[in-house]
């Protein structure tokens, strides 16, 4: 044994020490082996490649010298934008991008009609608006329920007030009106009036069900007192000018139907999910005919409904205003959709859940409240930030019923003549279009963190 | 028994009536059924003396008066200005579902080849079909259709100057002058024999697929299928003389003659509508595909199928199982986003009855109750297909 590890060491043919690896070979590492393999690995590959280079050289050039290379940056009117045929400095035949008739316009497609000098008030509520929901987009923040109760409590309250400068009018709505002219001592009243009815029924259930009135009345008492509150500070004159929704529009406009749908459509979603999949037989058939009936039809119908039909429902004397009403047919739409999602993550929580809460002795709604409802929610975030994405897309239909989104903002100052040429369209909407495409793509992008944040690997 | 049976029954706690689930859930369907009654009772209450003050006569009389305006677009049913409003109401469904099923056809082409261009190795290929994807679905359906009409197609030259496409007719800015199928006697011959053709098919895959169950033996479907729906109606086609033909356009000088012209509205909507339901249908063919486990496609190639079989024996009919649940929602939402019509005045549904007809009525209930149902009884349709399909298609677990 010992010779054999002396001649080893003699041997002369064995390699004592290893040669540097040699680098691969130039067709198979950097970009020529890259290509080789994900471009043109076999003839129809190279093929497909080739297309593809064909018709990339076809759109991109075209679309980048339209809308930046010979696209006209600077001017204060149509003659900016036309060619000599049309009054203008370019040459004929040039068509591109006109961009300061976008700048020029930038303010009503932002806040539509809004009174210049009240403009602060509407970037308030967008700053307020982005400062409370960052910390609440992001997992690792703490303090979730105190910024949810910020977001979905204070924040309406602020924005509305800031919005239509707040100050209501009230003129009572319960004692008719040979007994007390109405005015707003009436509508306290009548407010009066109605929680002693709300405490009385609250009582009367305790009693009929054989438990102690004591905290549910004052839990009604509380959610009174809350209401009257923030009644109170919309009426409260902060001496701000009142502004008419119909001045409301452009982004601004989308967003508040966006995000007042989306908001109103969660709770009412809850219940048309939790209807569904109720044993009682006329809630589950009253949810599912609800649900089915709104998602049958297109948006559009469900518009010219809530504005052609919801005054004609009205008792006389009563109106909305345009915006409510379409924020009426545009609630009640994703309702419907926003029920189908809970639906989802409802049948996504193990049936143990349900026995557990139930073994627990938890009422229906306590378990829901404090087991079911929670994991459900949170595993169908993903699928309520896609909801809101459609509905943000779907805002742009109201301009078809006379509201001035951002779409609706774009139409109607098409018929301009300052700005009139064949190019104002296309620029136009090509500004609209980058707007909505950078807002839904980052939201669809969270909507995919969120669903791998949310996915612990085992569904079930 | 009985003495223990009378004991407990005796000791059993006093519960109110109120806490007993039955009883409860009776009580609280009640208070349901008597609120939407309530709420139903005064909306009709109300919308009665308003309408009576609005001086508006209920009631679907009206559907038999003259309508009074022109449609300028309706390839099968004969409309004039002297039609009734129920005609109005079929011109419109016709074109809600002309528009519909023709976009079908074309979002479901281009979403598959989105949709397998999205799983291919060719990074080029797999990224354009990506931006392709995210750029549509980001961007409002009907800021599309606006770009499409009012961007895109107004920039196309004036009649003088028209397009000519050759056997494809002519293009400009007022219309496509297609080329115009002209029927001569003989021609229903053709259409039927195209539907026995069709009625064949069926016929001659069951017995093959029989047959194959019971001998194993294969016979060649595809290829008799594709013969008979080819050949008899073009033998029919010559027996009977030629029956069809088609007129083409003529670029003139004064713009195009003859033809058929396709309104630019129409082209706006499907292409829009196309592009942008494809976007979905590709991500929808994507999931179905990666749906399939890879464990299948290597089961196959280890029984020696070979690749192009896999595909069509194993993963197509996985990932089809999983793909047409979503594929008919996406139809069903082309179908009811074929109402942005309205938007550009195409004369679909939505547009011609719930707009031009309820504008000149003032029937409001009635035209939009009807617009609703039509669409209401379109989708139902659509979902009572997608279950009968997913139970036909669901796994059969033993």
């Amino acid at each position: 044994m010992t010779d054999t590890n002396i001649s080893v060491a003699n041997v002369s043919f064995v390699r004592g020490k290893m040669d540097p690896a040699l680098p691969p070979p130039i067709s198979e590492s950097g970009i020529v082996g890259w290509m080789k393999k994900n471009l043109f690995s076999s003839t129809s590959n190279t093929i497909f490649t080739l297309i593809a280079i064909w018709l990339l050289y076809i759109i991109v050039p075209g679309f980048l010298q339209w809308s930046l290379f010979d696209a006209v940056w600077s001017g204060g009117d149509r003659l900016a934008c036309a060619t000599t045929q049309q009054g203008g400095e370019l040459p004929v035949g040039w068509n591109a991008a006109c961009w300061p008739y976008i700048g020029a316009y930038m303010k009503q497609f932002i806040y539509g009609r809004y009174p210049d000098h009240e403009l602060w008030r509407v970037n308030i509520v967008f700053a307020l608006f982005f400062i409370g929901l960052a910390p609440l987009l992001m997992p690792s923040i703490g303090f979730k329920k105190l910024n949810l109760i910020l977001m979905l409590g204070v924040f309406p309250l602020v924005a509305f007030i800031l919005l239509t400068g707040g100050s209501l009018n009230y003129s009572g709505f319960l004692l008719p009106n040979f007994i007390m002219a109405p005015s707003l001592l009436k509508f306290w009243i009548d407010f009066i009036i109605l929680t002693a009815i709300v405490i009385g029924i609250v009582y009367g259930l305790m009693r009929a069900t054989d438990s102690d009135p004591a905290p549910a009345v004052r839990q009604t008492l509380f959610a009174m007192g809350v209401l009257a509150l923030v009644m109170l500070i919309a009426s409260t004159d902060f001496g701000l000018e009142e502004v008419e929704t119909d001045r409301w529009g452009g982004l601004m406009l989308t967003m508040v139907i966006a995000i007042t749908g989306i908001v109103a459509s969660l709770p009412l979603g809850i219940l048309l999910a939790l209807g569904r999949q109720s044993e009682m037989p006329f809630v589950r058939l009253f949810s599912v005919i609800f649900i089915e009936g709104w998602r049958g039809v297109p948006l559009i119908t469900v518009l010219f409904m809530s504005s052609v039909l919801l005054p004609l429902f009205l008792p006389d004397g009563v109106t909305f205003d345009k915006l409510l009403r379409a924020l009426i047919g545009v609630a009640l739409f994703s309702a419907a959709y926003m029920a189908e999602v809970v639906r989802g993550g409802l049948q996504a929580i193990p049936k143990g859940q349900y026995e557990g809460a139930m073994a627990l002795g938890l009422s229906f709604w306590q378990s829901m409240r404090m087991i079911i409802l929670p994991q459900a929610l949170k595993i169908v975030i993903p699928g309520i930030v896609n909801t809101f994405i459609g509905l943000f897309k779907d805002t742009t239909l109201v301009s078809i019923i006379g509201l001035l989104d951002v779409l609706g903002m774009i139409n109607s100052s098409l018929s301009d003549p300052k700005w009139a040429t064949p190019v104002q369209a296309l620029s136009g909407y090509l500004f609209g279009a980058a707007l909505f495409f950078v807002f839904c793509f980052m939201m669809s992008r969270y909507s995919i963190f969120m669903e791998r944040k949310l996915d612990t690997g085992h569904k079930s | 028994m009985a003495i223990q049976e009378t004991a407990s029954a005796a000791d059993e706690p006093k519960v109110a009536l109120f806490n007993d689930p039955k009883i409860r859930s009776w009580i609280f369907q009640f208070v349901l059924i008597a609120v939407i009654g309530w709420v139903i009772y005064s909306m009709v209450i109300n919308a009665s003396t308003n309408l009576e003050k609005q001086g508006i006569a209920g009631g679907y009389g009206f559907l038999a008066n003259e309508a009074g305006f022109s449609i300028n677009f309706s390839p099968f049913i004969d409309y004039s200005e002297t039609s009734s409003y129920s005609t109005v109401f079929w011109v419109g469904l016709q074109n809600t579902l002309v528009l519909a099923v023709v976009g079908i056809f074309f979002a479901t082409l281009l979403g598959f080849t989105l949709g397998v261009a999205r799983l291919s190795s060719n990074w080029i290929i797999n990224r354009m079909a990506y931006v392709y994807v995210e750029v549509l679905r980001n961007i409002p359906l009907l800021l599309q259709i606006f770009i499409w009409y009012k961007g895109v197609l107004a920039l196309l030259p004036t009649a003088k100057n028209s397009i000519d496409l050759g056997f494809m007719g002519a293009l400009n800015v007022k219309a496509w002058f297609g080329p115009k199928p002209i029927l001569a006697d003989g021609a229903g011959y053709v259409g039927i024999a195209f539907l026995v053709a069709i009625v064949m098919i069926i016929l001659i895959a069951n017995w093959a697929k029989k047959r194959q169950m019971a001998t194993g033996q294969r016979f060649p479907v595809l290829w008799t299928s594709l013969g008979l729906i080819i050949f008899l109606p073009l033998i029919v086609y010559f027996i009977m003389g030629q029956p069809l033909s088609f007129e083409f356009a003529e670029v003139g000088r004064f713009g195009p003659r003859g033809g058929m012209p396709i309104p630019p509205e129409f082209t706006a909507l499907l292409l829009a509508l196309t592009t942008y339901t494809a976007a979905f249908i590709a991500e929808i063919v994507r999931a179905g595909i990666l749906a399939v486990d890879r464990g299948q496609t290597e089961a196959s190639y280890a029984l020696g199928l070979r690749p192009g079989q896999t595909l069509r024996l194993n993963i197509i009919p996985q990932a089809m199982r999983v793909i047409i649940p979503p594929l008919t929602s996406q139809y069903l939402n082309l179908t009811k986003n074929s109402s942005l019509a309205v938007a550009i005045a195409f004369p679909d549904l939505t547009s011609v009855f719930a707009g031009t007809a309820l504008n000149q009525t003032g029937q409001a209930v009635e035209i939009l109750a009807i617009t609703m149902l039509t669409y209401l009884i379109i989708s139902i349709l659509t979902s009572m297909f997608m279950n009968w399909y997913n139970a036909r298609m669901s796994l059969v677990e033993r």
